[in-house]
C-alpha cells in the first residue's frame, strides 16, 4: 500500500493492541462462556493480518519471525497431546480436569487443562490463517 | 477404559506432526515413519485380540456417556479394517521411501500420508455420525494435498475435479446430517438406530437414507464413479496406491455401517437401490476396464468393479453375504495396493503407460511379471489367493437370498477383471522384449520388497483363511444383528428417559 496512509498506520498501531487484548479475553473466557480457542485464535490472527496490510510482509516478519506452518502444526500437536496426556494418566482420551488455586496477584483462580487444548486450537487457527493469507499475497 | 481404541488415530496424527518438524532430514522422517507404522500394526493386532476376548469395545471421549459425548466403537469389522489399513499403508510407505522424489519428500509427503491414515482409522472406529464426517474430512484434506503435490498440468486438472466433487459430496453429507439430526435429534449411531426403529422408517427417513446413499456412493465410487478413473490415474504410484487401497474402501465401510445399523427397515427401497447401483457399477466398470489402453486407467476401473462387488453383499443382506463382503474388503485393500504399485513400477521402468507400447517385460523383470500374474489371479478370485473366499461367501449369500441376478452380475464381472488384466499381462509382459540388457533400468530391491510382501500377503490371506475366519464371522454377525452393536454402546445407559 503506497501513498498517504499516515492515518491508517497511526490508528492501527493502537488498534492492533485492542484487538490482541480482545482476542486474549475471548480465548480465556472460552471454556465456560462464549469464546474459546477457535474464535480467540481468529481474532488474534486478524490483528496480524491488519499488520500485514498496513506494513509490508518483511517489516512484520522482522517483528514476528515465525514460520506459521510450524505454528499450526505445533498447535494441532499440542491439542492432541493434551488429550493423550489424559489417556496416559489412565483417564479416557480427551478427559479434562480443573482446580482452584490461590495465586499471588489474581487471588483464587480456576486453572483448567482444557486451556492447554484451547491454546493448541488457537495456535492452529493463527498458523493456518496466516499461512493462507501469506500464500495468497505471494501469488498476486 | 479402552484407550487403545483411539491409538490407531492418535499414533499417525502425532507421527504426522513430528515428521512435520523433521522436514530438513528425510532420513529421520523415514526412521520415525517406520517405527510409527510398526507400532500401529502392533496396536491394531492387540485391539483385534482384545475385541475377540471382551466383545465390542467402547471409548467415551472425556468420559461423556453416550448418547451425549463423542465415542469410538471398536467391533471386529472396524478392527479388521484398521489392521489391514495399517499393514497396507505401511507397505505402500516403504515403497514410497524408494520411489518418491526428493522434492516431494521435502514438501510434507510423509506427514500428509500419516494424516490420511489417521482420517481413515478415525472413520473406521468412530461411533458418532458427525465424527464420521469430521474424520472423512481429515482424510480428504490430506488426500487433496497428496493428489496435487508436485503436479504437472494434467495432474492438477484431474485434482481440481477430485477436490470439487469431494467438496460437493461433503456438502451433501452435511445436509444429510442436518436432516437426520432435525428429525431424530441425536448423532450417536447406535442411538439413531434405536430412534429410527422406534419411529419406524417412514418416507421422510427413507429420503434421508437415500441422501446418505448418494453421499457414500460419491465417496466410494458406487455408480457415481465418473470422477474416479481420472483422479486415480494421474498422481504418482504410491499416492494412487494409497487412494485405491484406502479411500473408496472407507466409503464402502460407511455404507455398510449406515445401512446395516441405521436404515435397515425399508430394505425394498434402500437395498433395492443399492443392488441396482451395484449391478450398474459392475457393468460400467467392466466396460471401462476392457475399453482403455492406458494401464493406469484399466487399474482404476478395476477399483470401480471391486466397489460394485462389495456392494452386492450389502444388497443381498444376509450374514453369509456380509462375510463375503468383509473378506473381499480386506482382500481388495491388499490387492489394489499391489496392483497400483505394480502398474506404477511398470510405468516408471518403461516410461510408457499404454499397453501397446510395452512388450516382453517379464524377460527384463521376472519377479515383477510374476507378481503381476499373482495380482491378476487374486483379483479374478482364483484359489489359493485372497479374492477367492470373498467371492465364495458373497455367492453363497446371494444363492441363500435368491438374488440370482446379482450373483450373475458379480461373477460376470470377475471374467471382465480377468480379461482386462490378462490383456495387460499378455501385451506388456509377454512377447519380444523391447528393452536391451544395456538400457534396462534397474528395479531396485527397496521397491521389490514391499511388492513381494503384498504378494505374499494376498497368498497368506488366501491360505490362512482359517485364522481370519472367527474374526470375519464375528464382524458379519454384528452387521447382521445391529442390536449387539446397540447393546454394546447404550447397554448401561437408558436413553430417552
Amino acid at each position: 500500500m503506497k501513498g498517504n496512509d499516515v492515518i491508517l498506520r497511526t490508528v492501527s498501531r493502537i488498534v492492533v493492541f485492542i484487538i490482541l487484548t480482545f482476542g486474549v479475553e475471548l480465548f480465556l473466557s472460552g471454556h465456560n462462556n462464549p469464546g474459546g480457542g477457535f474464535i480467540g485464535g481468529l481474532v488474534l490472527s486478524s490483528a496480524l493480518v491488519l499488520l500485514y496490510v498496513v506494513f509490508d510482509i518483511e517489516t512484520v516478519h522482522q517483528g514476528v519471525p515465525l514460520d506459521f506452518k510450524k505454528v499450526a502444526a505445533f498447535g494441532a500437536m499440542l491439542a492432541v497431546l493434551s488429550g493423550t496426556a489424559a489417556a496416559v494418566l489412565g483417564h479416557p482420551f480427551l478427559s479434562q480436569g480443573f482446580g482452584y488455586f490461590d495465586l499471588p496477584i489474581f487471588g483464587v483462580t480456576e486453572l483448567t487443562t482444557v486451556t492447554i487444548f484451547e491454546a493448541g486450537v488457537a495456535l492452529t487457527v493463527i498458523g493456518t490463517v496466516e499461512t493462507i493469507i501469506l500464500s495468497i499475497s505471494k501469488d498476486v | 477404559m479402552n484407550n487403545i481404541l483411539v491409538l490407531p488415530m492418535v499414533i499417525p496424527l502425532l507421527t504426522g506432526f513430528v515428521l512435520f518438524f523433521l522436514r530438513p532430514s528425510v532420513r529421520a522422517q523415514k526412521l520415525v515413519a517406520s517405527l510409527s507404522i510398526l507400532s500401529l500394526i502392533a496396536v491394531s493386532v492387540r485391539m483385534l485380540l482384545k475385541i475377540r476376548d471382551a466383545g465390542i469395545l467402547r471409548l467415551d471421549f472425556g468420559g461423556w456417556k453416550p448418547p451425549f459425548g463423542i465415542l469410538f466403537v471398536g467391533d471386529s469389522f472396524a478392527a479388521l479394517l484398521v489392521l489391514t489399513t495399517s499393514i497396507v499403508s505401511g507397505l505402500i510407505l516403504f515403497y514410497a521411501f524408494a520411489a518418491t522424489e526428493r522434492r516431494h519428500e521435502n514438501m510434507f509427503f510423509y506427514p500428509f500420508s500419516f494424516f490420511l491414515v489417521a482420517g481413515v482409522n478415525g472413520s473406521l472406529l468412530t461411533g458418532d455420525l458427525f465424527n464420521l464426517f469430521v474424520c472423512f474430512e481429515v482424510m480428504l484434506l490430506a488426500s487433496y494435498v497428496l493428489v496435487t503435490l508436485g503436479g504437472g498440468k494434467s495432474q492438477l486438472a484431474e485434482s481440481m475435479k477430485y477436490v470439487a466433487i469431494n467438496v460437493v459430496a461433503s456438502w451433501f453429507f452435511l445436509v444429510a446430517l442436518a436432516f437426520l439430526y432435525g428429525t431424530i435429534g441425536t448423532l450417536n449411531m447406535a442411538h439413531i438406530s434405536v430412534r429410527v426403529a422406534e419411529a419406524g422408517q417412514g418416507p421422510l427417513l427413507s429420503a434421508i437414507a437415500v441422501i446418505f446413499l448418494i453421499v457414500f456412493a460419491l465417496k466410494a465410487g458406487l455408480l457415481l464413479y465418473f470422477w474416479l478413473p481420472g483422479s486415480y490415474s494421474s498422481p504418482p504410484a504410491p499416492v494412487a496406491a494409497l487412494f485405491a487401497a484406502l479411500l473408496t474402501k472407507v466409503g464402502v465401510y460407511a455404507m455398510f455401517r449406515v445401512f446395516t445399523l441405521i436404515f435397515y427397515h425399508d430394505s425394498s427401497i434402500t437395498h433395492g437401490l443399492i443392488g441396482a447401483m451395484a449391478v450398474l457399477t459392475l457393468a460400467g466398470g467392466s466396460l471401462g476396464a476392457v475399453a482403455y489402453k492406458d494401464i493406469r486407467v484399466i487399474a482404476s476401473y478395476n477399483v470401480v468393479i471391486a466397489v460394485g462387488f462389495m456392494m452386492l453383499g450389502l444388497a443381498v443382506f444376509n450374514e453369509a453375504a456380509f462375510r463375503g463382503s468383509v473378506y473381499y474388503l480386506i482382500h481388495d485393500m491388499v490387492i489394489k495396493a499391489l496392483l497400483f504399485l505394480a502398474v506404477g513400477s511398470m510405468i516408471l521402468l518403461t516410461g510408457e503407460s499404454r499397453i501397446d507400447r510395452m512388450s516382453g517385460l517379464i524377460r527384463n523383470y521376472p519377479l515383477l511379471g510374476w507378481l503381476f500374474f499373482i495380482t491378476m489371479l487374486s483379483l479374478a478370485g482364483i484359489p489359493p489367493f485372497s479374492g477367492f473366499i470373498g467371492k465364495v461367501y458373497t455367492g453363497l449369500g446371494a444363492v441363500e437370498g435368491g438374488n440370482y441376478w446379482l450373483l450373475l452380475a458379480g461373477f460376470l464381472s470377475s471374467l471382465f477383471v480377468l480379461y482386462s488384466l490378462l490383456r495387460i499381462f499378455m501385451n506388456c509382459f509377454w512377447g519380444e522384449t523391447t528393452i536391451t540388457r544395456e538400457e534396462q533400468r534397474p528395479l531396485n530391491k527397496k521397491k521389490l520388497i514391499p511388492l513381494s510382501l503384498l504378494g505374499a500377503l494376498t497368498l497368506a490371506i488366501g491360505v490362512g483363511t482359517q485364522v481370519l475366519a472367527p474374526f470375519v464371522a464375528d464382524a458379519a454377525h454384528v452387521l447382521a444383528n445391529p442390536e449387539i452393536y446397540i447393546e454394546a454402546v447404550l447397554g448401561e445407559v437408558q436413553p430417552d428417559e
